[in-house]
């Protein structure tokens, strides 16, 4: 069942050749609570997460981006339910201890699960200083975890790989001894993605891990985090309400609204030529650091009320192009220009006219994010 | 070093503000007091009908410059001038009402169990500002753009979402008819798709009612759109400051300009690398001569020893930083203070021998400087 070795990330990739799919999420549903009071937070979502790549999720709070994350790895927190779905975990382990093959994710009882979960599909959310155990040291911290998934790990073994893992992003073997509080913000998180990475997983979801920072701690630890991704393999699910944040980061972006993915298409082409009113809406956000100053807008009014839907297509109430059709029915997601992108939006079905800010053309095929020089993992040998 | 308002008058000024906080070091018996050089001479002015932003990371001081100007903390040194003229001490109910702090997390300033009216009215009672309570408060939730206002005062603050609350916060601070708005972070902590809203609101306050606004923000490109002048704090100092435009096309100083580079910018063709940028010092034990030496890429001997004057590097636009300085008066400088004062940080660039260390450690021994 599982594809020959093929490196995930190589030069000479071509952006045509899609790597294979590592975690694939289909059709997923999930509400909050039963019954009538029920809330979809999730409806209808795909998602396919390829080996080595980055996949941004963006979209205001409130969007469903940790509720489809947080199910997806059956971390849910109640009164949430999967409704409906699937999750395939397609292993391929780095290391020798873990599984291997197709996992169904929302099929897989708990001991399944602890195989999975950490050692093959971590996670690093928003703040550190919560999921760290505020009692003890860092290094203690890592010498559980080692002690749990590498049995055969001495202590000396233990302390090493934990140095090894701070040096990685880039801190001093000496904040083992630290205590979370005695470490800046910067430096929780830095420690929480050594520890998603301490286990060599395939996949680490990354939920607004650099939303409480500064904007220049924040830039070091993205810049850190795509070297040790082109080092490592590994592919991640970056979700941001910050969508200027996955612009140097991300190789597909699939964009959130009301529980619904609206928008997907790789990073370049949702940034020059968006064609969802949406995302154009997020990516003007920004006042631009060059040229005159003007008046922006940023996008009117706020999310809807899950409870009460607006009819038709759910952002139409803020939509500057809204139309007659948008308030009756709700667009679908649907491929436009080849398999690589889709977006759900009437003005991109029929014979609407297009409006000119929704009608860039592609930026060039090449204008990607470089391509990384493949995992060179395989240099730092495992011990 | 010190930032004039262009144009206008300074309704509230600080004077060479300086902060010190006494903080425990160590654990234990080990555990001493120790004095945190919070803010350092810090001067700067607001105008009416302008918005002075005060740009940096967290931990450079911006709040307490704000807190100090709110006089809700007093300076160890320098002085805050309403009007030109020096304020009393503590602080008096009047100048409480005139100065108006707005904070990140709007709940800080709501009373959570009250509906938003409640909120409103507080204030009013407290300073008499009004006798018609009822339209005060649908005249205010209107100025903040919350419609319907009948609507909105009878909800809740959880009922509301994150913006909409920094919006009553804001009603609230107008409500006693304030002439300077202290806006702490106010839109940090919100959505980006709405940040602009409530920016726009500021504008909007200091245009159509000459209110006189300080926005501390760390991010530089709201600032930019927002502010008619920015400052930018670094360890607790001014490091530059001009008008908004000139400082974000023509950054002076290179913390300024690691602070442009470390904005996400989508035009950008190839981001610039900031692997190597390091972190801000220890305020306990801040490095000699110019606090950023050990993370400046043009650090020069000189920079390590003595803390750079500010100059003016064109009309309006001060920095404080020794590439600036004619070199004459550089040399002259160097010669007055011979190099006897080793730097306080080891790991500061050049003058720690690099090659013989593994990269990796380099790399994060400067990260964690
Ligand atoms: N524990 C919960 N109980 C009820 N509703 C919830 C709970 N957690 C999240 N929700 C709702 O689900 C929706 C999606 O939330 P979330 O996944 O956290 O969005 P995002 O991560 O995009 O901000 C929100 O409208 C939120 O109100
Ligand atoms: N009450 C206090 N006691 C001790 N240290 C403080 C106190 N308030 C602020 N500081 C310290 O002063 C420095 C400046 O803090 P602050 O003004 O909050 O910076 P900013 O708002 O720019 O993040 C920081 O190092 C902070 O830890
Ligand atoms: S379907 Fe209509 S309302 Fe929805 S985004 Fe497209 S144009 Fe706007
Ligand atoms: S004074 Fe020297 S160290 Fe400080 S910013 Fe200027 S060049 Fe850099
Ligand atoms: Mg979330
Ligand atoms: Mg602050």
């Amino acid at each position: 069942m599982m594809a020959p070795e093929a490196p995930a990330r190589t030069p000479s990739a071509k952006p045509a050749q899609l790597a294979e799919p590592v975690l694939e999420i289909r059709g997923l549903c999930v509400d909050y609570g039963y019954g009538a009071d029920a809330v979809s937070a999730v409806v209808d979502c795909d998602l396919v997460l390829r080996r080595g790549e980055v996949m941004g999720l963006a979209g205001e709070s409130g969007s469903g981006k940790s509720t489809l994350a947080m199910a997806a790895i059956r971390l849910l927190r109640s009164p949430g339910v999967i409704t409906a779905g699937e999750v395939l975990f397609h292993s391929r382990p780095f290391s020798e201890e873990g599984p291997r093959g197709t996992i169904d994710m929302l099929a897989a009882n708990d001991s399944v699960l602890r195989t999975v979960r950490w050692s093959e599909i971590s996670v690093v959310l928003q703040s550190a200083l919560n999921a760290l155990n505020p009692v003890i040291t860092i290094g203690a911290q890592f010498d559980d975890l080692l002690r749990v998934h590498r049995p055969s790990f001495s202590n000396r073994d233990r302390w090493n790989r934990s140095a090894e893992l701070l040096d990685m992003v880039g801190m001093t073997a000496d904040r083992l001894r630290s205590y979370p509080h005695e470490l800046s913000g910067g430096m929780c998180q830095r420690a929480m993605i050594a520890m998603a990475l301490a286990l060599e997983p395939q996949v680490i979801l990354l939920d607004e891990p650099t939303t409480a920072l500064d904007v220049v701690t924040q830039r070091e630890i993205l810049e850190e985090l795509m070297g040790l991704r082109d080092q490592l393999g590994f592919a991640a699910l970056f979700i941001t309400h910050d969508l200027s944040l996955l612009v140097e980061l991300a190789d597909e972006i699939a964009v959130m609204y009301a529980g619904r993915v609206m928008e997907r298409a790789p990073a370049a082409s949702l940034f020059h030529a968006p064609r969802l009113p949406y995302t154009y809406g997020l990516l003007n956000c920004f006042p631009p650091m060059h040229g005159p100053r003007r008046p922006m807008e940023g996008i009117p009014g706020s999310p809807p009320d899950l409870r009460v839907l607006p009819t038709g297509c759910a952002f139409h109430p803020r939509c500057r192009w809204a139309m007659e059709r948008c308030r009756q029915e709700r667009p679908v997601l649907r491929p436009l220009g080849g398999p690589n992108r889709e977006v759900a939006c009437w003005l991109h079905a029929g014979d609407a006219t297009i409006p000119r800010e929704l009608a860039h053309p592609e930026p060039p095929a090449a204008a990607g994010r470089p391509a990384a020089t493949g995992p060179a993992r395989a240099a730092r040998a495992r011990r | 070093m010190s930032a004039t308002v262009a144009g206008g008058v300074a309704v509230l000024e600080g004077k060479n503000l300086t902060k010190y906080f006494s903080v425990k070091r160590g654990h234990g018996v080990l555990a001493r007091r120790a004095l945190l050089y919070a803010v350092q001479d810090v001067s700067v002015s607001i105008g009416a009908a302008r918005v002075t932003a005060v740009v940096g990371e967290s931990g450079s001081g911006k709040t307490t410059v704000a807190r100090m100007l709110a006089k809700i903390i007093s300076p160890d040194g320098g002085e805050v001038l309403l009007d030109g003229r020096p304020t009393p001490r503590g602080r008096p109910r009047e100048y409480a009402r005139q100065v108006q702090m707005i904070f990140q997390d709007p709940f800080a300033s709501l009373n959570p169990v009250h509906r938003v009216r409640h909120n409103l009215v507080r204030p009013l009672k407290i300073h008499h500002v009004t006798d018609d309570v009822d339209a005060t408060v649908t005249g205010l939730l209107r100025r903040v753009s919350l419609e319907p206002p009948e609507e909105f005062a009878a909800k809740f603050p959880h009922e509301l979402s994150g913006g909409q609350r920094q919006r009553v916060a804001i009603a609230r601070a107008l409500a006693v008819r304030p002439r300077v708005l202290l806006a702490d972070e106010p839109v940090s902590m919100l959505d980006v798709s709405i940040r602009l809203g409530v920016l726009n609101l500021l504008a909007d306050l200091r245009d159509a009612e000459g209110l006189a606004i300080l926005y501390v923000t760390h991010d530089i490109g709201s600032a930019r759109y927002l502010a008619d002048t920015i400052v930018v704090m670094y360890a607790g100092q001014l490091v530059e400051a001009a008008p908004s435009v000139s400082l974000t096309d023509e950054p002076a100083h290179p913390y300024t300009q690691l602070l442009l580079s470390a904005a996400p910018d989508p035009e950008r063709p190839q981001p610039p690398s900031l692997v190597r940028s390091g972190a801000p010092p220890s305020l306990i034990a801040p490095p000699s001569g110019c606090r950023f030496h050990p993370r400046c890429p043009h650090a020069m001997e000189i920079c390590r020893r003595v803390s750079p004057p500010s100059v003016e590097v064109s009309s309006g636009h001060s920095a404080a930083c020794w590439l600036h300085v004619d070199s004459d008066r550089r040399l002259l400088e160097e010669e007055r203070t011979p190099g006897s004062v080793a730097t306080t940080d080891p790991s500061a660039p050049q003058s720690a021998p690099e090659c013989s260390q593994p990269t990796s450690t380099t790399r994060t021994r400067r990260k964690e400087a």
